[in-house]
């Protein structure tokens, strides 16, 4: 099937927000979504999926070579295994045991569903992503939404498998803590 | 017996490797006596849901 400019045009507001949201960084978006183009013009769209998942799995494996160019380049920030990989920011949430504090236990999130579809939801969540460290928010992204394996992310990046878990663990802590006190947690946004 | 903080190490690290036979039946027992944790695993698993939905839809939000 043969593509036009304008075919692909359309999509292009929809990709760049896609690779801002993985790589924060505005000049490296553009220039992924352009190489996303450009193959996509070369390349043989079979009409199997539709054009947006197709130009979106291009994307993706645009991103992910970008990664893997820079981090052999010049190593993400603190990208080595170091004392900042401890669990130790959230040791505040458990007591001595290990337990959760009373205060920290979580509770069950009131109608997740109804939250998807809230606007005012997406702010906050938006809001909560861009608290997270890069090298976090990169690592997640690159796990849960990239849907790439932990060999493939250590490898990509240089760390150790330890270290991914770590991260991983960090982002999730993070970000569902945010949520929880901003969105889940008070009774006036879930109402 | 898992102490919560152990318990979500180890719910995390289910949604990026096979836990061991053992790990597997230390947080399936920890789980079942503790709500704290069972709500912990859920949410964590949501996130998932949640950052793909806000890729893939980008623009509704």
């Amino acid at each position: 099937m043969t593509l036009d400019h304008a075919a692909l045009a359309q999509h292009r507001p929809y990709l760049l927000r896609y690779a801002l949201q993985q790589l924060r960084d505005e000049g490296q978006a553009e220039d992924v979504v352009q190489e996303t183009l450009l193959a996509a013009l070369q390349g043989n769209f079979s009409g199997q999926s539709s054009l947006r998942t197709w130009l979106t799995s291009i994307l993706k494996h645009k991103i992910i070579d970008l990664i893997r160019r820079q981090s052999r380049e010049a190593p993400l920030p603190g990208a080595t295994d170091s004392d900042d990989d401890t669990l130790d920011d959230f040791d505040a949430l458990f007591d001595r045991r290990g337990h959760w504090t009373s205060e920290d236990t979580p509770q069950a999130w009131q109608q997740p569903n109804a939250a998807l579809e809230s606007k005012q939801f997406w702010k906050v969540y938006e809001a909560c992503a861009q608290l997270m460290p890069q090298r976090l928010a990169l690592v997640f992204s690159m796990r849960e939404v990239m849907d790439m394996d932990i060999d493939e992310i250590c490898k990509s990046l240089s760390i150790s498998a330890t270290n991914c878990s770590v991260i991983l663990y960090r982002a999730r802590m993070s970000l569902r803590l945010c949520l929880d006190k901003n969105w889940f947690g008070n009774p006036e946004k879930v109402g | 017996m898992l102490a919560c903080k152990q318990a979500t190490q180890l719910a995390s690290a289910a949604l990026d490797r096979k836990l061991s036979v053992a790990e597997q039946i230390q947080l399936r027992l920890h789980l079942a006596m503790c709500s704290g944790c069972r709500n912990f695993s859920r949410q964590i698993n949501l996130l998932r849901q949640i950052s793909q939905r806000r890729a893939e839809h980008n623009d509704d939000a």
